[in-house]
């Protein structure tokens, strides 16, 4: 019997194996580098601004576990081209997701196809894995520079 | 007799002898443990995870009922009869330590909460006294960070320095390199008997010999080794030998510093309060002796008395049957994960402590773990609190799987097919 679950869903095995968005941005407006020292994981988000503060190009760089790596690359395809007031939004309910205190199911929200890390839910060891890239997303957009997990 | 064992290990003839002698009735020895008849996910619990705590057995867990529920009593105050038998109770466990270790006097183990605390007693109470401007203190660059961070900040506020012993590729600290660290300047050499992320045992008695021509003290931190080596501190010859009670079949919550009598003598208190005075006065308190010096406060009376019991419970099986086995396990489960194509195993001394660190092509440690958990396997993923072995082999983090007498080869064939679920899963 082949191994199946809830928290690899084939979307987040395929970005695990060809994340997008996955280069630097050489001229990027800001980026922050961003750690959680539980495991290791460090990645880094590039982001370009325009002049309407709409996210124009986002990248990011470095290396984590699947479930790090799989939330970073669908993070950047889903925020480009959306503003900042926006990702902030987005943010707030991505982490209410995966702690569980957003059903998806059950209320509104703005989430689309990022609702395949609900099942983060239920391996609560395994939240800052899906978070770290939108933390470090926010400490770019706040221009920080250096984030580290607690 | 460590070291002794590891030499027979790589006579085929030897070893094949001592496996026959040392095989122990394994369902019997399992059944002492509670926790490993527990069912994760409706699966049988496969526990891998010894380096970071063991379970205990039955008699651990039943002395420490009987002791609570029929005996319990405060230890060195009443003059009541519970009191006084919980006191000869308590100071027998310090006598059975002694033993246990070799000590020449129960006067010289002094009862902590565990690895952590007696390495920051060392550091504080000797490390403040003897240690100064321009000394120096030794460390290995596989320390786990108990062993790192308490020298590193006496060091800061001494304006001391702290040298490093560094490793080979395979996971062996290179000792011409620790000859040249030594001099008049090294107060105090502090290495661990077994490191719990590579495995690899130090010749530590060499260590201990070359530091003594210089003068300088040592630490042995032996939180990997006291449960799965037999440990001599005479033979050592060390000044200090740490370790922790959970990592033993033990309760958490305890430890042992052990400290040559000369070297207690002379350190002031660490903790200072009640129990560890002769006189106190409003202008000034004379110290006890030690080890009471050092254990100031009420002491872990449950605990320590359960350390006694787990004592007691080792040396029923006896420890060479206990290494003859783990290495076995290890012999096993290095050349069962070896033929995994795609992993490779961090750390590969020709002395070893039963346990593997490993890193897969395609799957990070975190996943790892995660998968391997839901077939009921537990293991580790993570740094190991030893980050500087990870900056050293280049990698954020490994798997690590630890073995202990009462793991079964079965279960490293789950293990084993484990990974290999984990592989296809991520290919
Ligand atoms: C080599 C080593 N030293 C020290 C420690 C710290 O032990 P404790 O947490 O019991 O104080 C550990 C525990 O993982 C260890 O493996």
């Amino acid at each position: 019997m082949s191994y199946k679950s809830e928290l690899y869903q084939q979307v987040i095995l395929d970005h695990n194996k060809n994340p997008r968005n996955y280069r630097k941005i050489e001229d990027a407006t800001s980026s922050c580098l961003g750690h959680n020292p539980l495991c290791g994981d460090r990645i880094t988000v590039y982001l370009k601004l325009d002049a309407d503060n709409k996210i124009s190009d986002i990248s990011f760089s470095g290396d984590g576990c699947a479930i790090s790596k799989a939330s970073a690359s669908l993070m950047t395809t889903f925020v480009k081209g959306k503003s900042i007031d926006d990702v902030k939004v987005i943010f707030d309910e991505f982490h209410k997701m995966i702690i569980g205190e957003l059903d998806t199911g059950k209320t509104g929200h703005h989430l689309g196809k990022l609702t395949i890390f609900e099942g983060v839910r239920e391996y609560p060891a395994r939240t800052k894995c899906a978070s770290l890239a939108w933390h470090t997303l926010k400490c770019s957009l706040e221009k920080k520079g250096e984030t580290t997990m607690e | 007799m460590g070291l002794r064992w590891f030499l027979f290990a790589s006579d085929k003839t030897a070893l094949n002898e001592k496996m026959t002698k040392t095989l122990f009735n394994m369902e019997k020895i399992r059944a002492d443990f509670p926790m490993l008849s527990v069912k994760v996910r409706g699966k049988p619990y496969i526990y891998l995870d010894n380096a970071a705590t063991t379970h205990k057995p039955l008699s651990v867990i039943e002395g420490i009922r009987r002791f609570d529920s029929e005996e319990y009593a405060t230890v060195r105050r009443g003059a009541y009869l519970l009191g006084e038998k919980a006191t000869s109770m308590f100071e027998s466990v310090r006598e059975r330590v002694a033993r246990f270790i070799n000590a020449e006097n129960p006067s010289e183990i002094v009862f902590t909460s565990g690895t952590t605390q007696s390495i920051n007693l060392v550091a504080y109470s000797f490390g403040r006294k003897f240690i100064g401007s321009g000394d120096e203190v030794i460390i290995s660059h596989i320390e786990h960070h108990a062993n790192i961070l308490p020298w590193q900040i006496l060091c800061s506020e001494k304006d001391a320095k702290l040298k490093v012993i560094p490793v080979a590729d395979n996971g062996e600290l290179i000792m011409e390199e620790y000859e040249k660290l030594l001099s008049e300047k090294t107060k105090i050499v502090a290495v661990t008997h077994a490191s719990n992320v590579l495995g690899t045992i130090p010749p530590v008695r060499e260590i201990v010999g070359l530091a003594k021509k210089v003068g300088a003290k040592t630490l042995i931190d032996g939180a990997q080794a006291a449960p799965h080596i037999k440990v001599d501190v005479k033979g050592l010859g060390c000044d200090f030998y740490v370790f922790s009670g959970h990592k033993m079949y033990g309760p958490t919550g305890v430890g042992v510093l052990y400290g040559r009598r000369e070297v207690l003598e002379t350190m002031p208190p660490y903790i200072t309060g009640g129990e560890m005075i002769v006189t106190v006065t409003m202008e000034k308190s004379t110290y006890a002796k030690p080890p009471m010096r050092f254990e100031a406060g009420t002491p872990p009376v449950s605990q320590v008395i359960g350390l006694g019991y787990a004592i007691d419970y080792i040396n029923s099986i006896g420890m060479d049957r206990i290494q003859a086995h783990e290495h076995e396990l290890l012999e096993y489960a290095t050349a069962t994960l070896g033929k995994i194509p795609g992993l490779t195993i961090i750390g590969n001394a020709r002395e070893k402590a039963a346990l593997i660190s490993f890193t897969l092509k395609n799957a990070h440690p975190h996943d790892v773990i995660t998968i391997l958990d839901e077939y009921g396997i537990a293991v580790r993923g993570g740094h190991h609190c030893a980050q500087p072995v990870m900056q050293r082999f280049g990698v954020p983090a490994t798997t690590r799987a630890s073995f202990s007498f009462y793991n079964k080869k079965e279960e490293i064939d789950a293990l084993v097919e484990g990974l290999k679920k984990v592989i296809v899963f991520f290919s």
